[in-house]
This record gives structure tokens, sequence and C-alpha cells, in this order.
């Protein structure tokens, strides 16, 4: 199935129901439908790719679909990026049509093979266009979205979801036309994030109205939320801190909403603990997903965390730092190094398979003989199937033969009242190998010594898991999205140590 | 026919239309109001019958087996059926969204 059929039942089934932007003036899913099809027109002819490397706006979900409609790969990328990097992105996507603004813009300008136009420019050119008369015809093995993966324990690689990808994900997880027509969900992920993607089209489907905010700021959000009676909304763990911090502020409440899904990155639990908490009315949701697995493989449901904050006992409470259990359609394993299946409470790596997975790169799939995509994280399930994900293999700390995971250390490091964020790696140890190194920032007017600290983790866990090295910073190194760039970390120790 | 992922039909004589998401390997025998689907581009031998509800757009339906899936595409009349054997409706999913 072409990712087109979703729009053209949504808009035949309710046309005029509001499918993006304002309650009032937003597009129906007929103007939507309709503005496809007449840049589908404009493109009948012209280079065989888009791009798109601008913020959220309403021509994203136009230029998805009508790049779909012409059977064109679309690709968003991060307009964030630094001059060289953009560049090389740009020059392996020629030619094609790029939608940019501002400096983006002028980049794609100055390399060949490159039509470019603005947000503004590309609706303005929809007013006289004639819509295609041609169906879509892409079928769903063709290429539908080139993401290109953040890589921050690796180089950049560009994973490539196919259109059966993208609808599996679609009908596997989301009914038609279900939502009320008083939802609203707010996506503030960028469009070159997966959840930014797959957002727009179970949303689309799901008949939910798609409210878009260009550049996630926290008291933005919240304000937008509020203006526009957004009921759900989707955040990596970063945005959520920053959101608890404005609510508990609390000059603004967010009485509308009902439903606050989170992914992306590991939600450290203290975070969890005092969004629950002050956001009783609202249903929380941990999706776990890759980029190559077309977002979310396991769901941790509003049921999951209310009943794991409530719960005295130890096996149920700790659910909430779990990501719930696969998805219907998705097969969810873990095995040891060698691929062997490991048995429930036993540690070893994720591997996934299913209809949505997709594990393909441009430079080749990696997805084994029977389907099977191995993550790279570390976890593991438990006796009633609540998967938990440990982080990046690559994260691990082995410290004299024992694995331990950075985020169990940093859950403990940030329940400490003078500790506002903490990231721990390993760095090499002549005697242990690896030895665990902790990077603090402080909260404002407090400062925290080393020794309190290590003491304060030697009371919670073994051991082995108190950081022999101690570093203060006013920030952590993260990507645009928040994303904990550790290498940095380690490389950090590492030049320390010379 | 042979079904794939993916395939269009039509209904010969009412307005509706599926796509397959998951086909077995042999020949299906799938009907709609007792009448063998036709392909999407396949004009209809019949006069075709305007509205009914017996399928709905967005639905899901299954055999037995479980091996054959179809979604509405286009509602209309008729029932779906492999042979004599009715397909069943997929019960709507209780997962909250993620994304």
């Amino acid at each position: 199935m072409n990712i087109v059929t979703l729009l053209e039942m949504a808009a035949s089934a309710d046309p005029g129901r509001i499918a993006l932007g304002d309650a009032v003036t937003g597009f129906s899913y007929r103007a939507l439908l309709d503005a496809t099809t007449r840049l589908a027109g404009l493109w009948e002819t012209g280079p065989p790719g888009v791009v798109y490397a601008t913020v959220a706006d309403p021509v994203l979900p136009i230029a998805l679909f009508a790049a779909a409609w012409t059977g064109r790969p679309f690709a968003p990328v991060s307009y964030r990026l630094a001059d060289g990097p953009l560049r090389a992105v740009l020059r392996g996507r020629s030619p094609g049509h790029v939608i940019a603004d501002g400096h983006p813009a002028d980049l794609a300008r100055a390399e060949d093979g490159l039509r470019v136009s603005t947000p503004d420019e590309t609706m303005g050119a929809l007013r006289s266009a004639e819509p295609t008369t041609r169906p879509a015809t892409a079928g769903q093995d063709e290429p539908c979205v080139l993401l290109h993966t953040s890589g921050t324990t690796g180089a950049p690689k560009v994973a490539v979801l196919r259109h059966r990808h993208l609808t599996s994900y679609v009908l596997g997880s989301v009914e038609f036309l279900s939502a009320g027509t008083d939802e609203a969900t707010l996506i503030s992920v960028p469009p070159y994030h997966i959840a930014g993607v797959a957002g727009l089209l179970t949303a689309l489907y799901s008949g939910r109205r798609i409210v878009q905010l260009p550049n996630f700021d926290a008291e933005e959000w919240v304000r937008l939320a509020g203006e526009q009676r957004v009921t759900h909304a989707m955040v990596v763990p970063t945005m959520l801190a920053r959101i608890v911090a404005v609510l508990e502020r609390g000059r603004r409440s967010l009485p509308n909403l009902r439903h606050l899904s989170y992914g992306g990155g590991r939600m450290p639990t203290p975070v969890i603990e005092r969004a629950l908490n002050l956001l009783p009315h609202v249903g929380f949701v941990n999706g776990y997903g890759l980029t190559e697995t077309t977002s979310s493989v396991a769901v941790l449901g509003p049921d999951d965390h209310r009943r794991a904050l409530a719960a005295d006992d130890p096996v149920i409470r700790r659910r909430l730092g779990s990501v719930g259990r696969p998805l219907p359609a998705v097969e969810l394993v873990v095995r040891d190094g060698d691929g062997r299946e490991l048995p429930p409470g036993v540690r070893g790596e994720l591997w996934v398979r299913g209809p949505q997975i997709s594990g393909e790169y441009s430079h080749g799939t990696v997805t084994d003989a029977d389907g099977w995509f191995r993550t790279r994280d570390g976890g593991w399930i438990d006796d009633e199937g609540y998967v938990f994900v440990e982080g990046r293999l690559d994260d691990v700390i082995v410290r004299g033969g024992e694995n331990l995971s950075p985020g169990e250390i940093e859950d403990v490091l940030l329940q400490h009242p003078a500790v506002a964020e903490a990231a721990v790696v390993g760095v090499p140890d002549e005697q242990w190998g690896e030895a665990v190194a902790a990077v603090i920032v402080a909260r404002p007017g407090t400062e925290p010594s080393a020794g309190e600290l290590r003491a304060w983790v030697g009371e919670r866990l073994r051991s082995s898991r108190v950081p022999a090295r101690f570093a203060f910073c006013s920030a952590l190194p993260r990507n645009d999205l928040g994303k904990l760039l550790r290498r940095d970390l380690r490389r950090w120790f590492a030049d320390a140590a010379r | 026919m042979r079904l794939r992922p993916g395939s269009r039909l039509r209904a010969a004589a009412s307005t509706a239309e599926i796509i397959v998401v998951r086909a077995p390997d042999d020949e299906v025998d799938l009907r709609c109001g007792g009448a063998p689907m036709l392909d999407h581009d396949e004009p209809a031998p019949t006069a075709i019958a305007e509205g009914g509800d017996d399928l709905l757009i967005g639905k899901r339906y299954s055999d037995a087996s479980g091996s054959l899936e179809v979604l509405v595409t286009k509602g209309g009349r008729g029932a779906l059926t492999v042979g004599d054997e009715p397909l069943a409706i997929k019960a709507a999913k209780a997962l909250p969204s993620s994304d």
C-alpha cells in the first residue's frame, strides 16, 4: 500500500474534518488532498527526489504525500547541521526538489541539480497549479522516506523506509478515524526525526488534528497546547524535563491534555515520576523504537504507568522504567552475543522482527535471513513480557568483567537534590579495564562534592557502580534532539587524563 | 486468484474496494456479495449498486487462519467471503498512540 491511500481514505470518509492547523482555519482532509494533488501535478516532471530541509510547516505533509504520489523518495534533513555536513547531505540527494528556507536554502541553491523553493513559494505555486491526473502508482516496495540517522555512536547513515514499512506501522498501531473530533496532537519533534514522520501519518489516519510547533521551546509548547486545546502530544526526554520545569513554576497548566507519549531516548525515572505527579489527569505512554524500526515497537500504556506508580511490589514498580510490551505485529526477543535467545530476566541484546521493521540503509540491508533486526540496544524482558531497555550496547561500561548500565547510575545521581543533570560513561582504567566516570551539572546555587555524591550512590547501589571519577560542568554535550553525546564525554575524560 | 500484499481489488457489483494487507501463498477465491472480486483497474461487468454499509471504510477483515487480511478502502454493499466462508471483522486495537 502507498501512504497516499491513507490520506485518500480519510479524505473520502470525512472530507470536512480538520486535519492540520487551527481548529477553525486549518486544512480539512479535502483541502489537504487537494493541495497534495496540485503539488503532485507540479511534480509530474522534474528531478527524481524530494529533500525537506526546514522546520515543520503545513507544506510538510503536502510535500510528503506529493512525493509519494509521484514515486519520489522523501528525505527530511536537519536544517541545523553545520554548513559542511549539510552541503554533503544536499549534494548526496541531487538531483531533486528541495524545500528549504534561509541559509539552508542558500546552500542548496549553490549545488547543481537541486530545484529550491521555500515553503511559502511552494504553497503559493499550488494556487495556480493543475491537480495531477495520474494515479499514485508507486508500489509498497518503493522507498518512501529516507532518514539520516543521528549517529550518536557512529558515522551517520541513511535509513530507507519503504511504503510497506510505514503503512504496516500505521495499520498496526492505530484505528481509522478513531479519534474524537475534539482531539488534537502537538508535533514538536522535527521533520527529520522518525516520530515527526510517523506521527504525521498516525494522526492523519486516526483523524486527530495536527498542530505543529516549528522549533521546540518549553514555554511556547505549553502556551500552544493551551491555545490549540491540544489533547495528545509526543516529546523526547529532554523536552519533557523542560516542560516539567515550566509547569513547576506554576503559571500555566495543561487542562486539555489527556495523553502524553515520550520516546526517542531513555527517560530518567525521576523526570517521569515528577511529570506523573504534576499531571495526574494525563495518560502517559512510553514508546520504544528506532528509525530503522519505523517508530515504536513496544509501548508502555497509561494503565501500566498508574499501576507501577501506585505499586509497593518492586517487580511492578520498576515497570515505570520499562518500555512496556511489543506491538501485536512485532516480535521482540533478547539474544546473547552469539545470537542465541535468552530466557526472561536475562540481559542481552534486543532483536526485532515484523512488517514495519526496515533495517535497511542506503548502503544495504542489515536484517538477517529470517528478517530479524539487531537493535544494538541492551535489555531484558520480565516474566510478563515487559521490555527493559538499558541503552546502546556501545555505552555499557565493562568494569572488571561486570557489565554496568550508565542509566541505572544516572538515575540515582539525579535523585540527589543538588544534581540537575548527570551523565555516566566508562573510561579506560589499568586495574579494571574500564572505570565509572560521572559528569554532573549542579542545580543553581549548589556545589555538591565528589565525596558527597560517591556516598550517595554507595548507599543505593553496589560498590562497583560508584563513580571513581567526577567532573562538573555547566551543560552536557547533546545533539539538537537532546540526545547525550557520550563519545564526547569519553573523549573529554581521555584528554583530561593526558 | 493470486493475491499479494498491496493488491487493490474492487467488488463486481458495488462500490466496495479493498487493499490486501496479508495474503497466503496459494490461490484465494475472494468474493464480495458472492461475486469474485476484480482487479482494481478492471471494468465492472454489471451495474454498480451505490451505497450499502456491509463493508465500512477503514475496517479490516481476516480469514479464520489469519493468513489473509484485507483493509476496506471504500465502503459498499456485499459481504466478504473466501468461497462461501465469511471473513471476520478484526476487533479494533486498544493501543495507546505513541507518536
